[in-house]
């Protein structure tokens, strides 16, 4: 049984002492994170301090040498498949075909994870997908309307837990409001957001709580 | 959420790679002109009809190779581009049926492919086919066709993240596919009679080639998901 939104409760997220070796380096150096559903967390840190490895690791494609923990209630060293089919990670990258158009984009992950037609168009409604981009191809599409797609992918495999890399990272203003707006829509229906961002004034308005993360740790939390 | 069956995922992979396809056009407007380009530049270099005739079935075999590793590689260009890939990984999808639906949308482009060779050799060539040699020409096409594009699949999915891997994935395929390339020109030799082959000299061939579809069609199926992880 995968996890759905509705599962999410509780803890989300519950990562203690985790350590993950990039090449030579720790990447995460004994860090700890602990998410509760719904909530909006940024992760915040310099470049190089480990937030998108944790990111990663949350996502179960980082594999920790020390440390463990849950994630949706499965144990990050030994049910990663489980994991990552509840967890959708957006990275710096979409994931998305340019050459299909934004509905056939939407159909493929759809059918990889079981999803109807139905709930590829009401993934494009949540996700403010205009209907005249669903004919269109990605390789045509607006940063941002690139990142709302990819967003819009996440909801059509009903991820319970987004795992987004600077998300804000290339929109304009305008995207990124629009963004904003979309991440509260999505933690409102259940879903629980962590993100990494370098514009701190805006993600610490968009984020419930924010957790420093420096030198592979995570050091300081407020909420 | 309902479960999801690999064959749905292997289909939607399929039907994903070939509209990819039919947009971009790359096999059509650059991969089959690069085949029927190195045929023509074959009959140039070989310039006896005697020749050409006698070596016709190793040169269709060596332009399907070629034009394999070229789309190959641009199969996984498409995944890695925007990190598709990885967000297959990500999601958790099942690489087993990923494998299929890739090797399936590989086998339809080659299968293409070779049709036009072989109508370009028998254009250029002037090979003939005999109608006996008809049922182990086509049988060897696909047996041939399934073990090169399983062999592509598996190393185009391990060169997907490697840099450099637009010159890696030849030195990969090219030693393990080269059985095929024996066997399948052995095979289309005796199906078509060059070189004084009885048809009956080609079965054996074909069953090598078949051992070899089922052996790197299986071993894909297991060591794809750790290859594309790693």
């Amino acid at each position: 049984m995968h996890p759905s939104p509705h599962d999410a409760t509780g803890t989300v997220i519950d990562l203690h002492d985790l350590v993950v070796v990039l090449g030579r380096y720790p990447a995460l150096a004994g860090a700890d994170l602990r998410v509760d559903a719904g909530e909006i967390v940024l992760l915040a840190g310099p470049n190089g301090a480990g937030k998108t490895t944790l990111l990663r690791a949350c996502a179960g494609l980082a594999r920790p040498v020390r440390g463990g923990g849950t994630v949706l209630g499965f144990d990050l060293n030994r049910e990663r498949d489980a994991i990552r089919s509840g967890v959708g990670l957006v990275g710096h990258r979409n994931g998305l075909y340019a050459d299909l158009t934004v509905e056939e984009n939407l159909q493929f992950w759809g059918a990889t994870a079981g999803a109807s037609r139905s709930d590829v168009a009401a993934a494009a409604t949540a996700m403010a997908v205009d209907g005249r981009l669903l004919t269109v191809p990605v390789g045509r599409l607006s940063a941002g309307q690139r990142r709302r797609v990819a967003l819009a992918v996440l909801v059509v495999r009903r991820a319970a837990l987004w795992l987004l890399d600077e998300p804000h990272a290339g929109l304009d203003a305008t995207g990124r409001d629009e963004l904003d707006q979309l991440l509260r829509r999505a933690a409102q229906a259940g879903a629980t957001v962590v993100f990494s961002s370098h514009e701190l004034d805006r993600a610490q308005l968009l984020a419930t709580r924010t957790v420093s993360v420096v030198a592979g740790r995570t050091e300081a939390t407020n909420g | 959420m309902a479960e999801v069956s690999r064959l749905a995922i292997a289909r939607a992979m399929f039907v994903k790679d070939v509209r990819v396809e039919i947009r971009s056009r790359v096999v059509a407007h650059q991969i089959l002109p690069f085949a029927a380009l190195v045929m023509v530049l074959f009959a140039f270099a070989l310039d006896a009809t005697n020749v050409l005739t006698r070596v016709a079935p190793g040169l269709i075999w060596l332009a399907v190779l070629f034009s394999m590793i070229i789309i190959v590689q641009r199969t996984f260009a498409v995944e890695a581009t925007d990190g598709a890939l990885e967000a297959l990984q990500a999601a958790g999808v099942d690489p087993v049926p990923v494998y299929w639906g890739k090797w399936a949308a590989l086998v339809t482009q080659l299968l293409v492919l070779e049709l036009l060779l072989i109508v370009t050799a028998i254009v250029l060539y002037g090979i003939e086919v005999r109608a006996g040699g008809i049922v182990l020409l086509v049988t060897t096409a696909i047996s041939a066709t399934c073990g090169l594009a399983a062999v592509g699949t598996i190393y185009g999915g391990l060169a997907a993240g490697v840099s450099g891997r637009e010159t890696l994935l030849p030195l990969l395929v090219l030693p393990v596919a080269s059985p095929v390339l024996i066997g399948a020109t052995r095979a289309v030799e005796a199906a078509l009679g060059t070189g004084g082959t009885a048809i009956a000299e080609g079965w054996p061939w074909l069953g090598l080639l078949s051992v070899f579809a089922v052996a790197f069609g299986v071993g894909g199926s297991f060591a794809f998901g750790p290859l594309i992880e790693d």
